[in-house]
């Protein structure tokens, strides 16, 4: 069939299954833009900042495990993309950006608005293109949207001449594809599987580690079912937070930097370490000499690269987490390690997290605890990054996978708002938490015109200390509290909710929280920010300093 | 210690700056580098050359093959193959030296390529313990350039990439 490349784009888009597509247009992308102009199937979400389109669609694919898609423009609109773009990368999150470029016959030539995207991005997507023939397109969409769910998901950005958008082309669906240089590898090695086996049966203090990977693959079910057929307790990353309900009795919580003791010392003392999608990132292992040294690692990762990075493997099994896992589910037999368990347990209950009450001054903790217990634990909960993302990821126990949506890899400050409009389109109706500081949340605020315009009813849980509080508590601890530079002033986030078309709610009293955030759960048809004014040098703890050993952790 | 990498590539636009950029981000430092075309028009085999331990090595060539455009990496260290590089040397050559470069040269079955009035050009191909050989000989009567091709290696017998 003849069409305008543009057109074509759109057929194959929806061909992919795309519902909403974030993004921003300008003058190298008219083509594209107007081609959506008549389109009803996929709805399109005008950002105020392309960083925002990134996060949304980043935000939407993790809360989805669907691909999200943002559009730029040539130039600035697709630099502005590239940080949002590096935080999908950095977990594994699968976006497809697309960007307009300038004129084939300009290209190169430091035209009006041109920029190098597909050489800017290419250490930060799993892959890239840059469209030079029109006919090719529909091949590329179909490959681009492949190599970004497969595998070990990631972004995928296509540059797209302005020109190229405007060939007509003979569109034909592209049915299947294959990459002869890309085929992921999902059903594990069974004499590794088996080799994993006779582990688990010979350990007698086993530790399960999940990363964000169990969250990607669906592991949840089969991370239960082996954690319970063989008694092994489950520590996670930040990024595989929800792999387990949190209350489950064998759930340790969060390790690393701000995790819990149990977890902690459980992997410091274990004899195996299961790690099941998980990249041992420093902020997990702390000093790697150290980590985990008396324990024998099996690592299951779906990307061979990750097998051996950061610590040693002496079982790698290179496949999907659920597929592998299964697959020892099936071979595995029953165990029991009362003594280990009891030990573990004993951790848990002498070291639980932990705050102090006093009087009416608000402790971060207990905000986040409420808002835990007010959506009967069910929220989605999106943060920021900093103090905010530590206290949500310690106290809002999470029940399912994709509920606690956060920058973990890049850390990127500004990524919790877009995001959160990302999450709520893609699940409306769910209950969106963004928690936030008051830095953070100034990074993207042009976003909350956005959410208005949809009418979006996230709620806004700022944990406004008048600091950049994690900066100033690693001041205070290894820098003889020289404050340099982290005392941030905000505008009247209240007025500022007003002047957007939010509800706006200050709260000053530890007894007001919990009215407070029942107010904010009863507004439906709009944003609703929370601003509140918490004790400013309330620290994020326990804390294992940066480069030290994960058993070592300042407690208070 | 050093390392012989083959890499099979898609022929398209971009892949030299992945590949490169990929050692470059990862903190690998690349010895040399051989690229071009193969038999098969649609792929170009780069040979590169690459010093580090083995867990190093390991890490570049599993991110080496998760790049879409990387179809095979084989490392050639250890199996037996046929190693070539080829090097152009300028030498200064007086009239009283001049016999002398001449000889070295015909032992290492090199070839004259350009004769000036007080220089040579000299080609030599070999392995890269030939090449390097010979510059030192050269190098007491002065070394005015030298381009190097960076070597390339296949396997001997049947067995191919
Ligand atoms: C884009 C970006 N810039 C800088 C940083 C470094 N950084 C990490 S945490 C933090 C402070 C965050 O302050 P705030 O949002 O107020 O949160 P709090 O720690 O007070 O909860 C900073 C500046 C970052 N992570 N991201």
């Amino acid at each position: 069939m003849r069409m305008i490349a543009a057109k074509a784009i759109v057929e194959c888009l929806k061909r992919e299954g795309v519902e909403v597509i974030f993004g921003y247009p300008g003058g190298a992308v008219l083509p594209l833009y107007d081609a959506l102009y008549d389109e009803k199937d996929i709805k399109h979400i005008l950002v105020r900042h392309e960083q925002g389109a990134a996060h949304a669609a980043d935000g939407y694919a993790r809360a989805t495990g669907k691909v999200g898609v943002c559009i730029a423009t040539s130039g600035p609109g697709a630099t502005n993309l590239v940080t949002g773009i590096t935080t999908a990368y950095m977990d594994s999150s699968p976006i497809v950006a697309i960007t307009g470029q300038v004129r084939r016959d300009i290209l190169g030539k430091d035209s009006f608005q041109e920029a190098d995207i597909s050489g800017i991005t290419m250490p930060i997507t799993k892959h890239n293109y840059l469209v030079k023939d029109p006919d090719m397109l529909p091949y590329i969409v179909k490959e681009a949207f492949y190599i970004a769910k497969t595998g070990r998901p990631g972004p995928v950005l296509i540059d797209l001449p302005v020109d190229v958008q405007s060939t007509e082309i003979d569109y034909q669906p592209i049915e299947k594809i294959s990459i002869r240089s890309y085929r992921p590898v999902y059903e594990g090695n069974m004499k590794q599987v088996l080799k994993a086996v006779e582990a688990i049966k010979n350990a007698e203090k086993p530790v399960i580690l999940v990363g964000g990977g169990c969250i990607i693959s669906g592991a949840s079910e089969e991370v239960v079912a082996l954690a319970e057929k063989c008694q092994i307790p489950v520590v996670h990353s930040l990024m595989g937070k929800g792999t387990i309900p949190e209350e489950h009795p064998l759930s340790l919580g969060l390790l690393g930097m701000h995790g819990t003791v149990a977890a902690n010392l459980a992997v410091s003392e274990c004899d195996l370490l299961i790690a099941v999608g998980a990249r041992f990132s420093d902020r997990s292992t702390g000093k790697v000499s150290t980590f985990a040294r008396m324990a024998h690692v099996i690592h299951i990762d779906i990307d061979p690269a990750e097998i051996g990075k950061n610590v040693r493997a002496h079982i790698p099994i290179v496949g999907d987490a659920k597929r592998v896992l299964r697959q020892i589910l099936e071979n595995v037999e029953p165990k029991k390690h009362p003594l280990w368990l009891e030990r573990v347990q004993e951790w848990k209950e002498r070291h639980p997290l932990r705050y102090k009450e006093e009087g009416e001054i608000i402790k971060p903790q207990k905000v986040v605890e409420t808002i835990w217990r007010l959506t009967n634990g069910e929220a989605i909960i999106v943060t920021e990054v900093g103090q905010n993302q530590m206290w949500a990821a310690q106290f809002y126990k999470t029940k399912y996978p994709r509920q606690f949506i956060t920058s973990g890899g890049l850390g990127t400050m500004g990524f919790g708002l877009p995001a959160s409009i990302g999450v709520q389109i893609g699940r409306p109706d769910a209950i969106v938490f963004d928690i936030a500081g008051d830095g953070s949340i100034q990074m993207n605020i042009q976003e909350l015109a956005t959410a208005v315009q949809q009418r979006l009813p996230i709620k806004i849980a700022i944990l406004n200390n008048g600091f950049l509080g994690m900066v100033r508590q690693w001041q205070e601890l290894f820098w003889q509290r020289r404050y340099s530079n982290v005392q941030i002033t905000a505008p009247d986030f209240v007025k500022l909710a007003d002047a957007y078309g939010c509800v706006g709610i200050r709260v000053e009293k530890s007894s007001e929280i919990e009215n407070a955030i029942k107010k904010s759960l009863e507004v439906k048809d709009r944003p609703c920010i929370i601003d509140f004014r918490i004790a400013p040098e309330e620290k994020v703890l326990p804390m294992v300093p940066a480069g030290g050993s994960i058993d070592n952790m300042l407690v208070d | 210690m050093r390392h012989t990498l083959s890499v099979l590539v898609e022929n398209k636009p971009g892949v030299l700056a992945r590949v490169a950029g990929l050692f470059k981000r990862r903190g690998f430092n690349i010895e040399s580098l051989a690229v071009s075309i193969t038999q098969d028009p649609s792929t170009s085999r780069m040979t590169i050359v690459v010093d580090g331990e083995e867990q190093m090595i390991e890490q570049i060539e599993k991110q080496l093959n998760k790049l879409i455009d990387v179809i095979k990496v084989i490392d050639y260290t250890f199996s037996p193959t046929l190693e070539r590089e080829l090097a152009l040397v300028k030498v200064e050559a007086t009239p009283q030296t001049r016999r002398e470069i001449l000889d070295l040269t015909h032992i290492f079955r090199a070839t004259v390529v350009d004769v000036a009035e007080n220089s040579l050009i000299i080609e030599i191909t070999g392995d890269v313990e030939k090449i390097d050989a010979f510059i030192s000989l050269v190098t007491p009567y002065g070394i005015k350039e030298i381009v190097r091709t960076g070597k390339i290696v296949m396997a001997r017998g049947l067995q191919s990439l």
